[in-house]
């Protein structure tokens, strides 16, 4: 298996000193090249899972091994795309995504690879633009790019359409899916929307919340582009919808419950 | 009405009475002199290079003294920031001393260095520091962790992270301590020279002042009070203005 997740848990200290298990008993293999949704409500640990596997967040016990390495620590084999595109203001787009190949090669090689990529997500013409000077389209595009030019195996995308309009979504999520024929990235990708996660994934792992685990792992065998198969797509999302109801009436009435306590 | 335009009628008003006034003799020329005879003191200062040396002077101690209260002030604010402990000590010391004018130094410095161009320095260099320190300390603490996250996972680590990502990102802040360091400084030199020794602008205001001179006291306050304006107005904000509007900063 190209990423084996085992027996990950997780704790928060909260404000009261008393620890709230985040994640509980996650198990989660993926094959390379595999493009895999983590799908679940708020609050259920999602985020927390993917920056665990990209070594920013420590897990209380389990492991990750990525590549049969384990992970201690960031890596470029795990490029990281976030909701926000957390580019840097005082840098260009082509010195944004040239950022992390600086140390690795020569100039003239950087920008050769850095405009290769930008050409990918179709910004080529704004090389020289600083990032508050576009969109938050193009600002993610260029998140990918930059992603994408330590050429990792492994693509990590933490709820990256999250901030963005309808039409602006469903134009990156074709780019997404193209970018992934091409380049046979293992992406994982957390987010909220079941629409999205049919859409993109091969498969859909649905977590529930409090403490987070893993209720499903649904696999999505339509061909692609999906847009043809409106009917199964929505099939696919009342079965899933079905397992998050319950979830989401569980956050919603322990909610409640906390505000009548208060 | 264009402001520029406000600005000459306002002062060419202002100018004007000052210079009847004195013309019609409301007031003795040794309390004000008019605006004609300042601007002879200053014409004969840069004739005979006088105020011309005072500039050079000046603009000299000025420079060495805000360098080094730049780069002190930096790395003492990084180390604030870095530190908890240091914070918790240093920091205090620091906050209660950037509360007093630096010029209160000066006697101390007087008996450490003697009545020379150092403890002028010395008092420059500790009016602005203490700015520097606080608003690096903030730019340092302000850092977006978002852009820390994303270059860790981009490979940085290290002083590399610190040189890359923690230092651009401050910059704001770096600027605005450098422009009220830059104010401290240059407020603190005037006061430095006019208790100490020459040449330099303020040392010839209180020479100018012993002699009776107030043609040339009043234009050397002009000179200074036109530099603060230059260096404030026409580097510092419009530096601070395109950091902000490229950092994404506007509201």
């Amino acid at each position: 298996m190209f990423i084996e997740i085992k027996n990950i848990q997780k704790q928060f200290i909260d404000k009261e000193n008393k620890p709230i298990t985040v994640l509980k008993d996650i198990n989660l293999e993926v094959q390379k090249g595999e493009f895999v949704s983590i799908l679940g409500p708020s609050g259920c640990g999602k985020s927390t899972l993917l920056s665990i596997v990209a070594g920013l967040t420590k897990a209380n016990s389990g492991e990750v091994i990525v590549n049969e390495t384990q992970v201690r620590k960031p890596g470029k084999d795990r490029g990281m795309v976030f909701q926000q595109a957390a580019l840097f203001p005082w840098l260009n787009v082509l010195e944004n995504v040239t950022f992390p190949l600086k140390k690795e090669m020569s100039k003239k090689d950087a920008n050769e690879q850095a405009k290769k990529y930008l050409q990918m997500v179709q910004l080529s013409n704004y090389l020289h633009h600083y990032p508050h000077e576009l969109s938050g389209g193009m600002q993610q595009r260029v998140a990918i790019a930059r992603a994408l030019a330590m050429n990792p195996d492994t693509l990590l995308m933490d709820e990256p359409f999250g901030a963005l309009d309808e039409q602006t979504r469903s134009r990156l999520h074709g780019q997404l899916e193209t970018i992934w024929t091409e380049t046979k990235k293992t992406i994982l990708f957390v987010t909220h929307s079941i629409s999205e996660s049919i859409k993109l994934s091969d498969r859909i792992i649905v977590m529930g919340t409090k403490p987070g685990t893993i209720l499903q792992d649904i696999r999505v065998d339509l061909p692609r582009p999906r847009e043809q198969y409106k009917k199964e797509m929505l099939e696919i999302e009342e079965h899933i919808m079905g397992y998050l109801k319950k979830e989401i009436d569980k956050v919603v009435s322990e909610e409640l419950a906390n505000a009548s306590n208060n | 009405m264009h402001p520029t335009i406000k600005r000459i009628i306002f002062f060419s008003v202002i100018i004007a009475f000052w210079e009847i006034g004195s013309r019609l003799e409301l007031w003795l020329p040794t309390i004000l002199p008019s605006p004609s005879m300042v601007l002879d003191a200053l014409i004969t200062g840069f004739e005979d290079k006088t105020l011309i040396y005072d500039l050079v002077a000046s603009f000299k101690r000025l420079a060495i003294g805000l360098a080094l209260s730049l780069i002190i002030g930096s790395a003492l604010g990084v180390l604030l920031a870095k530190s908890k402990s240091a914070d918790e000590t240093l920091g205090t010391v620091i906050l209660a001393l950037q509360s007093v004018p630096s010029i209160i130094w000066l006697p101390l410095a007087i008996m450490w260095f003697g009545m020379n161009e150092t403890s002028v320095i010395f008092v420059v260099v500790l009016g602005g520091t203490f700015v520097m320190t606080l608003n690096m300390r903030a730019g340092m603490k302000n850092v977006n962790p978002l852009f820390v996250k994303a270059a860790q996972t981009m490979g940085a680590t290290g002083l590399d992270l610190f040189v890359r990502v923690a230092f651009p990102a401050s910059i704001p802040h770096v600027v605005t301590g450098a422009r009220l360091a830059w104010a401290f400084a240059w407020r603190a030199l005037m006061a430095g020279e006019l208790l100490s020794t020459g040449p330099g602008l303020g040392y010839t205001l209180r020479y100018a002042s012993d002699f009776g001179n107030m043609s040339l006291v009043i234009g050397v306050m002009i000179i200074i009070g036109v530099i603060g304006y230059i260096v404030d107005q026409l580097i510092f904000q419009r530096v601070e203005k395109n950091v902000i509007e490229r950092w994404g900063l506007e509201s």
